[in-house]
């Protein structure tokens, strides 16, 4: 354990109201989704609004109703990239267009945060500016071109495997 | 670039010889692990002269080797390691004259990822698939254009979805033909190879009039397309 945990946030616009029938199966798969997310090696936490179930309720643009966001705890980029790409959430993404509109942008961010920190909205907000203005930096990376943890954890320890500022190739 | 360009050639220079052609042909099909009985007998040839040449093999950097015991047991009395061997993970490519496909698929799948249009290389792939060669065995396209399907042991416990709906025959593709694209666009690539495998098994069946259905059920390794079988006549 490195003292770190990384950070994801994926924003997109839907394509039709999420009481649509074109969102109809998105919403439907969401519970199972989650659930899969939470037994999957490496998670974390995720972002829930009020209702608690997921982050559908969650506008993270008030000039903007169809924006939503998605953000989750990890304990590694390879922990993270076998939910997304390997387990049925492939299947879901697989199917992104029949939902959201194709962004226009980066729309995704990743960055490492210190254990025991839940992001906020508009943290994940920043993150993901930061990365469409500055390209993949420590700040906001990608799952392409990552980042490792930082060297050294909040309360001064060392690791020592971690080299911080260096790119890592993707998984 | 030279450098990679000759360990290509002589890659594939190791191939030339038909005996080790079938000696790479069935270890790089089959899932995990092979020995040398079991690849000696499928190419018909005796153990020393498999051995030969899958060590040969080795060398050209074609296949891995490891050693195992086979037989399962352990401990005093369970006999030496077996050296065992399966296909190695680097990719070769022997373009005569050079061409560049890969770049240009590269190009496209970013473009295509950018757009959006997810859905629209979809149905292309899926209408790719259905004019394929018809009245052909589905599985034997499949084998054709490279995915290397096998038939996944019952016992393993991650099996059906429980649909209940087939005879329960899972067949698993060991090979994903788009590998380096499926990395760089999972849910693009991903996506348009399902399309594409569900359309190469519509309106076909297997030998005994079996019919599949592609699902996608990703595993550490291979495609992430699996097919099961849905009940004969249904």
């Amino acid at each position: 354990m490195s003292g770190f945990h990384l950070a994801q946030v994926n924003i997109a616009r839907l394509a039709a109201p999420l009481d649509s029938p074109q969102l109809a199966d998105f919403v439907a798969h969401l519970p199972q989704i989650n659930e899969l997310a939470e037994r999957s090696p490496g998670f974390v936490w995720r972002m829930v609004d009020e209702d608690g179930a997921d982050a559908t309720g969650l506008r993270p643009d008030r000039t903007d109703d169809m924006l939503l966001i998605n953000c989750s705890l990890w304990e590694s980029v390879e922990s993270l990239h076998a939910y997304t790409y390997r387990t049925d959430h492939l299947r879901l993404l697989s199917r992104r267009r029949e939902w959201f509109e194709a962004p226009d942008g980066p729309h995704q961010a990743l960055w490492w945060v210190p254990a025991g920190h839940h992001p906020t909205v508009t943290e994940a907000m920043d993150r993901v500016a930061h990365l469409r203005h500055h390209g993949p930096t420590p700040h906001a990376f990608t799952f392409r071109k990552h980042f490792p943890a930082p060297s050294s954890t909040p309360d001064g320890r060392t690791p020592g495997t971690d080299r911080a500022g260096s790119p890592a190739t993707a998984p | 670039m030279a450098d990679e360009e000759d360990a290509a050639y002589e890659a594939v220079s190791a191939l030339g010889d038909p005996v080790r052609r079938r000696l790479y042909r069935y270890v790089a099909a089959r899932p995990g692990w092979t020995g040398r009985d079991a690849a000696a007998e499928a190419a018909g040839i005796s153990r020393s002269l498999a051995a030969h040449h899958l060590d040969r093999l080795v060398e050209s950097g074609l296949l891995t080797t490891s050693f195992q015991r086979l037989s399962g047991r352990t401990g005093p009395g369970a006999g030496r390691p077996a050296k065992v061997y399966r296909r190695a993970e680097r990719e070769h490519r022997v373009s005569l004259p050079p061409r560049a496909y890969d770049t240009l698929g590269r190009l496209l799948a970013g473009v295509v990822e950018e757009a959006g249009l997810d859905r629209e290389l979809q149905a292309a792939a899926r209408a790719a698939g259905r004019t394929a060669e018809p009245d052909t065995d589905p599985v034997t396209l499949l084998r054709e254009r490279g995915y290397q399907p096998f038939e996944e042991p019952r016992e393993d416990e991650h099996g059906s979805d429980g649909d209940g709906d087939g005879d329960g025959t899972t067949l698993r593709l060991h090979n994903c033909p788009f590998h380096a694209l499926a990395e760089q666009h999972p849910a693009l690539v991903c996506g348009m190879n399902l399309a594409l495998i569900e359309g190469l098994l519509a309106g076909r069946r297997s030998a005994g009039g079996r019919e599949w259905t592609a699902v996608m059920d990703p595993r550490r390794e291979g495609c992430c397309v699996a097919l099961k079988s849905k009940k004969n006549g249904s």
